[in-house]
């Protein structure tokens, strides 16, 4: 079986702001480590919107609090609850996307 | 070179804020005393944009801003096309004026704000109350209008007076925005 190895945050590329320089170097195990600075413990939950926003991002669509309302997945309300203190850009550092450009 | 020149500011700018006073900004009390269309948004866009950056945010609508929260009229209000020479500029007081030439104003600038992803007023309340933004009307102002605590969006936490308002704006690191 192939392993492919995991990238620890240190040896990684990220910009001033600590956001991921390349999102393909993001595995679920450096979205813990990056979480944990934020002191977030991942859950279920959280995954799946950081998977929702790395597919979002990828599309190339703009993100925005209120897309991910929409999403279907959670609300608002959850969102600012599952990452307290800035929802989107903490969101977008773990999910290992670009800072969002976003003013609403 | 031509890469950047080429992509919007916003893209490609990770732009450093440097301040020279390191107190942190914790909190912010927005008060709307206006009820144009462009006002009341930039209110909104400022106490949405102060609890996505991990702010705590407070609103306060007083005066013309009282008809943003009410039932009624928070998703139809309008922009002013008289009395406001940035409004296509080299357009004529008197044809602006004209009748509906407002209500249809209002109606192309609302389509360009949807363009944009921008909520409608009263999803845009739901979405700062979600936030945890807290949203007051003005006592006073409300008395003189007539309306009550069941004419205002249920977003409203209360009517409240000035003293109450100030108190809002309590505590180290709060700034208060007048619109």
């Amino acid at each position: 079986m192939e392993t492919i190895a995991i990238k620890k945050l240190a040896e990684v590329e990220v910009n001033a702001e600590g956001y991921l320089k390349n999102m393909s170097d993001w595995s679920p195990e450096l979205a813990q480590e990056i979480a944990s600075k934020e002191n977030i413990l991942l859950t279920d939950k959280h995954f799946e919107v950081l998977n929702w926003l790395r597919t979002k991002q990828a599309e190339g669509v703009p993100l925005s609090i209120r897309k991910i309302g929409n999403s279907g997945l959670v609300d608002i309300k959850q969102f600012y609850a599952l990452f307290p203190g800035g929802p989107l850009k903490i969101s977008s550092k773990i999910a290992g996307i670009p800072k969002p450009a976003s003013c609403i | 070179m031509q890469d950047v020149l080429e992509r919007p500011v916003t893209q490609v700018a990770e732009v450093p804020v440097i301040n020279k006073d390191k107190g942190k900004l914790k909190k912010v009390l927005i008060i709307c005393s206006k009820g144009k269309l462009e006002d009341v948004y930039a209110a909104l866009v400022m106490a949405n944009g102060a609890l996505m950056e991990g702010l705590e945010a407070k609103m306060f609508f007083t005066f013309f801003g009282l008809e943003a929260i009410t039932k009624k009229h928070a998703d139809h209000l309008h922009t002013a096309t008289v009395g406001n020479p940035a409004f296509m500029p080299g357009m004529p007081t008197m044809v602006a004026g004209l009748p509906g030439f407002e209500a249809f104003a209002s109606y192309m600038m609302q389509k360009e704000m949807d363009k944009l992803d921008m909520p409608h007023v009263t999803e845009f309340i739901q979405m700062i109350e979600a936030g945890g933004g807290e949203i007051y009307a003005c006592k006073l102002a409300a008395e003189m209008f007539h309306l009550k605590k069941e004419d205002l969006l249920d977003e409203v936490k209360g009517i409240i007076t000035v003293g109450d308002m100030y108190a809002l704006a309590e505590g180290e690191g709060t700034q208060i925005i007048f619109i």
